[in-house]
Order: C-alpha cells, then structure tokens, then sequence
C-alpha cells in the first residue's frame, strides 16, 4: 500500500512539472519574448514606436472594427438567442448550424467571400460603383470580415442558458400582460448577463485580433485600412523588429486584460449559479 | 419561417427577422457568392487547379503538421486537463487561466513572437541548433504554431468531463483490488476518449485553416513550408481569383467534413454527460 502511495506521489509530480514545463515554454515565453524583444532597445525606441502616427491609425481602427463587431454581434446573438430558445418552428437545426458556420471557415476564405460578394468580380459591383460605396480594400469590408469571425461567439454562450432555464416564468409574464421589452429587460437579461458578458469579451478578443480575413479584404493601405496586427505585419516583413514587436505589447496587454475579465466573469457567473 | 407552436411570449417576428437579416448579409450571400464564382469554372478547370504539384504539396504541408499538433494537443490536453482537475498545486488558477491565451491573444502577434523564439537566434532555436535542428521556417516550426494554437481545445473538452466522472467507480474498482494504472486504462481512460477525440478534432479543423500565427514561422518555400490558405494568399495577390476560390472550395468541404465528424462524436459525448447511456 505504502509503495503504491509513493509510485503515485511521482506520478502526481512527474505529470505537474510536464504541464509546467509545456505552458511555461509554450504560452509564457512567447508572450515574455514579445516583451523583451520591445525594450531591447530601450524605452525611447519602445515609446516612439507606439507613439508613430500609424500606430495610432492602426489603434483607432482596431477599436472601430472591435466595437462595431461587438455591436452587431450584440444585436444578433440577443435576437438569435430569443428567436431559437422561446420558440418552436421549423428549419431551427439549420438555422443553428448556419450560425456556428463562420468558425469552421478558414479566415483566409472569410476574407475570399468578401472579396468576391462585393469586389470588383461580383456583379453588384458596378451598383456599389454608382452610389461611390467602397467595401473592398475599406473600412466596411474590414468591419464585414470581423463580424464574420466573430459571428457565433454571443449567442453560443446565451443558447445553453437560456435552454436550460425554459420559458415558464417568461409566459406567466406574457399572459400577465408584460410587452416584449419588459419581459426582456426584466426577466430575461438578469439570468444571462454574466453569460452575455462573457460573450462580449471571446467576440472582442478575436475581433481585435482577426489577422487572416481583414489581411485579405483591407488591401493594406497603410494609415488608411491598416489593423493593429496588419501593422504589426508589415513592421515585421520590413525587418523593423522593435517597433513590431512594441506594437505587439500593445495587443499582448489588452490579451492579458481580457484573460483576466473572462476569469472575473466565470468567476461571478459561477457563483450566482451556486446560489 | 413557419412556428409549429405558438407561444404566448411576444417578439417572433422581430427577432427572427433580425437574426435571419443579419445572418443573410453576414454569412449567407457571401458563402452563396463562392459557390456561385466557383460554379462558372468547369470540372476540368478546377481538377487542373487542384492536382498542380505546388497545390497537392501544400495540401499535404497542411494535413500533416495539423494532424501532428492536433495529437500532441490531445496527449498534451489529457495530461493538462487530468493535472488541473485532479491535483491542486501552487500557481494552478494561473496555469489555468494562461490555457486560453491562444484564444485571446492575436494570432499574429503569437506568430511573430514564436519566430524571434525559435530562430537560430532566438532562445529556443539557438539552443536546437547546437543539435544542428532549425525549428523555425521548417515544418516543425509549423507545428509548433499549431501546437500553441490548438492547445485550449483539448483541455477545454476533457475537464468536464473529468469533472463530472463519478468517483465511485474508481472506488469500487480500487476496492476490488485494481492498480491504479488499471483503473485510469480501464475505466478513466474510455470515458475521457470521446471529449478528447471532439477535442483533437476542433483544434484539427482550426489548425487546418489557420494563417496568422504560421506565416511568420512558416517561411513559406513552395513544396516545403507552404501551406493551403498561403497558397490562396499568393493566388490572391496576383489577381487569380479563379485558382483561389477553386482551392478554398476544396479546403472548405475539408473543414466541414471534420466539423461533421465532430459532431457525430460530441452527441455520444453529450449523452455520457447527461448520463445516458
């Protein structure tokens, strides 16, 4: 009994340090690199890169896209969540699965669709033309594309709550004579709110990140359609290895911030299910 | 859309139409786009695109490294998930926590930094090249990006799951005189394949599609380092969007059948968790 105790304590210890060493190498020392590589030069370098008149276009821009993705992600995932959950029709399982779609695409391809809808090959082009909308290689196309990949990332995590806690006390509600909105804002949203936010967050952090789909559609016209990664990108293929890498500290310390958020929210979701 | 059964709660009308307005402009018509551009091109057209030799390598760059990581992640994302759920050690809610940096961090920005590490040098690369192995600008450099991207959805699969395992059997089967060893082959090991195996196949599928984090470690020589999506990339910025929708066409059908497979595995898997059988 004694030496099975003793094997298992070594067991214990050897499969720790593995996972020790594997999150070490993998995940903390890129992330310190991205740090180190930024400073190397010192701190004058570092704040001049990420005081450089692209860098702050490419903030500006980053946080539109992020914020209008967020946005319509919003709009969509709350509508979608009630639509599936609160109703009975036909063609549901279709409708779920066209929704968890995007995330199966390759960004590349996510980028490609765009591109050939609204680019200079589709035959809506000549439309966009007439009324001067430009989609491809502009802002909307760059928006468009983050919508796309961040696409199932609100309503995903509404579905299963909402699922689970059926619909009586939202009918009592409606036969009592509450409108939509009431029963809503009233009933609804306090029970899905921390899953709602965490929602918020998973679509933030990979909108603000998105490389693949926006490198397709942006067109990288510098200052104009350039995304914080994109920019970091281009400093990195002209060799500017420092500015690249004090840009990158940029999005290493809004990851951090949102690793923390999505632990806070877990956190705060998991004990209001507790009690 | 037709309801089956109505509901007294209000708002079918509206929110099903927001939700069908925004997934028609966001995801439908330009899906639909794709196979109406690929649909002008003949069989014999998109057979000669397909079976080009750069193509067919790049095809083969990408099935390997992302089958190698997606196994090192599910062997990795045991041994991870099986450490947080069942031992508690000092500096585990943070281990915890940094599982899902690949997903918050840009993968662009994962990219780069895993170039300057693992670059002949970088620390990790000058340290292999003592053994005369280069890491970056290789396949295994490929791999290693994978590996760092795939890393959450293994773990993510399989703690649940041991989470929810119920330790009465592990007693019952201890009491009756199995090693431990035999306990975890024989009654852990089957209940946690099928999460792993939903697990391998998601990090699988984002492997297969996935660019930021590779381009920079990937050095994208033709026939060796180059993979699909920068094959439809290269296609791109020389103006050849017949070649690039026919590739993505393929690559697409790719992801979907192993999104089919996955599924086919996560329903058996929702069951178990229900406690189905």
């Amino acid at each position: 009994m004694n030496k099975e105790t003793t094997s298992s304590k070594i067991i214990k210890w050897f499969l720790i340090s593995i996972s020790i060493i594997f999150v070490v190498l993998m995940l903390l020392l890129p992330l310190i690199t991205v740090i180190t590589e930024a400073f190397k030069q010192g701190a004058a370098v570092y704040a001049k890169a990420v005081a450089d008149d692209y860098t702050v276009k490419a903030i500006w821009l980053t946080l539109e896209a992020t914020l209008l993705a967020v946005l319509i992600n919003t709009v969509f995932g709350l509508s979608a969540a009630w639509s599936i959950t609160k109703y009975q029709f036909k063609g549901k399982k279709i409708l779920t699965t066209l929704i968890d779609l995007p995330v199966t695409v390759s960004p590349i391809i996510a980028g490609l669709i765009f591109l050939l809808t609204f680019g200079r090959q589709s035959p809506i082009y000549p439309l966009l033309q007439s009324w001067d909308i430009k989609i491809v290689f502009a802002v909307p196309g760059i928006v468009l594309a983050t919508i796309f990949v961040t696409f199932p990332f609100i309503s995903r995590e509404l579905i299963p709550v909402l699922e689970a806690r059926g619909n009586d006390e939202e009918e009592a509600a409606a036969l009592m004579g509450a409108k939509g909105w009431t029963i809503f804002s009233k009933i609804t949203f306090p029970h899905i709110k921390w899953a709602f936010l965490y929602g918020v967050v998973l679509c933030a952090a990979r909108a603000m990140g998105e490389f693949g789909a926006v490198s397709v559609i942006s067109g990288h016209l510098r200052g104009k359609t350039n995304t914080l990664p994109l920019h970091v990108e281009i400093l990195f293929n002209e060799f500017q290895y420092v500015p690249a890498f004090a840009v990158s500290s940029i999005l290493v310390m809004l990851a951090i911030i949102i690793l923390i958020a999505r632990s806070v929210i877990e956190y705060r979701g998991k004990k209001r299910i507790k009690e | 859309m037709k309801r089956t059964n109505r509901s007294v709660i209000p708002g079918f009308g509206l929110t099903t139409g927001i939700t069908l307005a925004i997934l028609s402009v966001v995801v439908l018509i330009p899906l639909a786009s794709l196979v109406v551009f690929s649909a002008q091109m003949s069989l014999d057209e998109i057979i000669a695109t397909i079976t080009r030799d750069r193509v067919l390598s790049s095809f083969k760059v990408s099935f390997v490294t992302a089958f190698i990581a997606s196994l090192i992640n599910a062997v990795m994302g045991i041994v991870l998930a099986w450490v947080l759920v069942k031992y508690t050690f000092p500096l585990k809610r943070l281990i915890d926590g940094m599982i899902e940096l690949p997903f918050a961090l840009p993968t662009a920005v994962a990219g780069i930094a895993l170039t300057a590490l693992t670059a002949d040098t970088g620390l990790i690369g000058g340290f292999f090249a003592k053994f005369g192995i280069k890491i970056a600008f290789t396949q295994i450099g490929i791999t290693v990006a994978l590996v760092f991207i795939g890393i959450p959805f293994v773990v993510r699969a399989v703690q649940p799951v041991l989470e929810k395992l119920d330790p009465a059997y592990e007693e019952a089967a201890g009491v009756l005189g199995a090693s431990r060893s035999r306990i975890f082959w024989k009654i852990i090991f089957p209940e946690i394949i099928p999460a792993a195996l939903t697990g391998f196949g998601l990090a699988f599928g984002r492997c297969l599609g996935e660019y930021g984090s590779v381009v920079f470690i990937a050095g994208n020589k033709p026939f060796e380092t180059e993979i699909v999506p920068l094959i439809i990339m290269s296609e791109l910025q020389e103006y050849d969007y017949a070649s690039a929708t026919t590739i993505a066409l393929v690559m697409l059908v790719a992801s979907f059948v192993t999104l089919f497979l996955v599924n086919l595995v996560q329903t058996r898997n929702t069951k178990i968790l229900k406690g189905g059988a």
